[in-house]
């Protein structure tokens, strides 16, 4: 990678629940382009960075800024959620968050909310250019189902998709909102090995055609190893190692971290 | 075969078990003149026969509801009952739509004229006060049915539009067509009061928080006498006025009839049209999971405080309307009994549901009111009804259809 300008950067970031330290000053940065992976133990404080990033949580300390290609940079902390997600930073859940009740292609439409304008008014008015806005909506959305091949189930209900299905429904509602950096949290979670090799290519088609950078925790090595610039790995909400797949394999705190202190005797 | 002799067996058991709790009241009784201790065995037969039926018919009613719903799980479709399933080809069908709505709409606009003599006009005002609860549905229907947000003292804001209008007028001497928007931003403006200090509530603390606001508006009204005339309420409010011509009885009933029917086209214009749009799948969405729904750019508070400041600008509206059609309000019209009325008209007829809603709201209000003979088991039937609903169809009379869009076409049509 050469010296690109760093989408997002966080440094000593630290996230206190009452008495307990769920993250210790973290630091992280993405790039242009880069799909980088958080990896971890469980009850590492991976899936509570992301949510302090995202700012479902408020941190303690630290600072978590983003700059969008081409802007300035700009601190985030405490900014509220649907404002990050508006700056052009997406995710997607750990325990699938979908809508559902509401239709896959409706799912996706959500997605759209922040990048479209029409008020109450407008709403019940449905102007000329509320109506191009409308059917603008569902064509993106459209497009993005084929993207992640679902749309032959654009009129189903959400919840009646499959597991692997409903991630990749996920993945395309993140999308719609047009993010220029996607935060993945488990997205092979409960997939089979087939399904996972798919998710594989999606990935890094998507990084590839949408020109963003992507941050994704995953337990499953394979897929880590396979797609991933850069690792980041945490313990105890420490970082304990950061570096690129290779480095990351032979590191020998990653190992005791993930196998225990015997394993590299 | 197994199956039915568990259920008789439990239908016994059940049986055996009342006839143990009624023997003290229906069996026995100790007649105080002679003395002596009567046994009415025959209650004994009849309660065994009659309880050993009604459970049998309950259990299998159960499993046939399972029966159902494993066949919809392997339909993959919904709910997937058959009604169900062939209202919503009915619904895709837009031609049929259109006639049938078209037929709906002479069916009401000739419904007065059909229905009232010069002397007797009673159907037109109890419609007047079917089509008003309607109107309330509907409204609620924004805030429970789409945005997911419980109101338990929805009422209130139908109470703030018509002591609007009926003080305007005394005071003021302000005319109905004027009062009838000011109303409406009124209910719309204490709307936004509720909403604004329990943005941060779900759930449980919610429905409280909304069930003391409705209560405290009613005891405010009861007992501010200078302002609000309390327990007494407000009497000479000024009929709604057509360009200053004089009506007899039953003109003002058909006039206030029409009035409320454009209210209630206004209101399911309205709902349509926030549905299917964008403000509308934010409400949605934010029933279905708040915290996703934040995370993918959705703004909570705008989207909470829109919900709550539409549910109530329809009931303020319609408040207006109310207390002209009826020239005399007082708090008795706006107790919690009317919340959980217009409450269960929204889930009876399916969260969300337009023509559900409008459905269950003119079968909750029409009923009792035809069925007068049955008055006192009003409330007895109410119940069974609900908890017979809730147990065989929790997503209400008609469930919310699914809208499919055209992609790359023009325009997707609008449909409940």
């Amino acid at each position: 990678m050469t010296e690109q300008a760093k989408l997002l950067d966080v440094s000593g970031l630290t996230m206190d629940f009452g008495g307990l330290r769920a993250i210790d000053s973290v630091n992280l940065e993405i790039r242009t382009g880069e799909i980088v992976a958080l990896i971890g133990p469980n009850g590492a404080g991976k899936t509570t960075f992301f949510n302090c990033v995202t700012g479902i949580y408020t941190p303690t300390a630290g600072d978590v800024s983003i700059c969008p290609p081409g802007g300035k940079p700009l601190r985030i902390n405490g900014l509220k959620p649907n404002r990050i997600t508006a700056l052009g930073m997406a995710r997607t859940f750990q325990n699938i968050r979908l809508f559902p009740g509401m239709t896959v292609l409706e799912n996706v439409m959500i997605g759209r909310h922040c990048r479209t304008k029409a008020s109450i008014v407008d709403a019940i008015v449905r102007g000329p250019a509320t109506a191009r806005e409308e059917q603008e909506t569902v064509d993106t959305s459209y497009c993005l189902l084929e993207r992640v091949g679902l749309a032959d189930a654009a009129d189903d209900f959400a919840r009646n998709l499959s597991y692997g299905a409903q991630r990749r429904l996920e993945i395309a509602r993140a999308l719609a909102t047009e993010p220029f950096l996607l935060l993945l949290d488990e997205p092979a979670a409960g997939m089979n090995p087939q399904e996972t090799r798919e998710l594989d290519e999606l990935i890094v088609r998507i990084r590839d055609e949408e020109r963003l950078a992507i941050l994704l925790i995953e337990h499953d090595m394979k897929l880590v190893m396979n797609i991933s610039d850069r690792i980041y790995v945490m313990e105890y909400g420490k970082e304990i190692a950061t570096g690129t797949p290779e480095e990351i394999k032979g590191n020998p705190r990653v190992i005791e971290a993930y196998l225990g202190e015997d394993a590299h005797a | 075969m197994r199956e039915m002799l568990t259920s008789l067996k439990n239908a016994v058991g059940i049986a055996l078990w009342f006839v143990f709790l009624t023997l003290p009241l229906l069996v026995v009784r100790v007649n105080t003149l002679n003395n002596e201790i009567e046994w009415r065995w025959e209650n004994l037969g009849w309660i065994a026969g009659v309880t050993a039926l009604l459970a049998l018919a309950w259990q299998l009613s159960l499993r046939w509801r399972d029966r159902q719903r494993d066949r919809s799980v392997t339909q993959d479709e919904e709910e997937g009952m058959v009604p169900r399933a062939t209202l919503q080809t009915l619904l895709d069908n837009r031609v049929l739509c259109r006639r049938l709505l078209v037929g709906a709409a002479l069916l009401a606009a000739a419904f007065p004229w059909l229905v009232s003599t010069a002397q007797n006009f009673y159907h037109v005002n109890v419609m007047v006060s079917a089509l008003i609860f309607v109107v309330l549905a509907l409204g609620l229907n924004i805030t429970v049915g789409l945005a997911g947000l419980l109101d338990l003292g929805y009422i209130a804001f139908f109470a703030v539009g018509a002591y609007t209008y009926a003080l305007l007028s005394k005071a003021f001497g302000l005319g109905f067509w004027t009062c009838l928007p000011l109303g409406g931003v009124a209910g719309m403006l204490f709307g936004l009061a509720l909403g604004f200090p329990i943005l941060r509530l779900r759930g449980d603390y919610l429905a409280i928080v909304t069930l003391g606001f409705g209560s405290i508006t009613k005891i405010v009204l009861e007992n501010w006498d200078a302002v609000f005339g309390g327990a007494a309420g407000i009497a000479g409010i000024p009929r709604p006025d057509l360009f200053a011509l004089v009506l007899d009885g039953r003109q003002k009933a058909v006039y206030s009839y029409y009035i409320i029917l454009a209210l209630v086209v206004l209101t399911i214009f309205v709902t349509v049209r926030l549905k299917n749009s964008r403000i509308g799948r934010a409400w949605m969405a934010l029933r279905e999971d708040e915290i996703a729904c934040v995370a993918m750019g959705v703004d909570m508070a705008a989207t909470k405080l829109s919900a709550y400041a539409l549910g109530a600008f329809w009931a303020g509206l319609v408040g207006v309307v109310f207390a002209a059609h009826n020239n005399f309000i007082n708090p008795d019209s706006f107790t919690f009994m009317d919340s959980a009325m217009i409450l269960a008209m929204v889930v009876l007829g399916g969260m969300g549901s337009i023509l559900g809603v409008i459905v269950a709201a003119l079968a909750l209000k029409l009923l009792p009111e035809y069925l007068r003979a049955f008055a006192e088991y009003r409330m007895l039937v109410f119940g069974t009804v609900m908890v017979l609903m809730m147990l065989f169809r929790p997503q209400g009379l008609i469930s919310n259809m699914r809208r499919r869009y055209a992609a790359g076409t023009k325009g997707g049509g609008d449909r409940d």
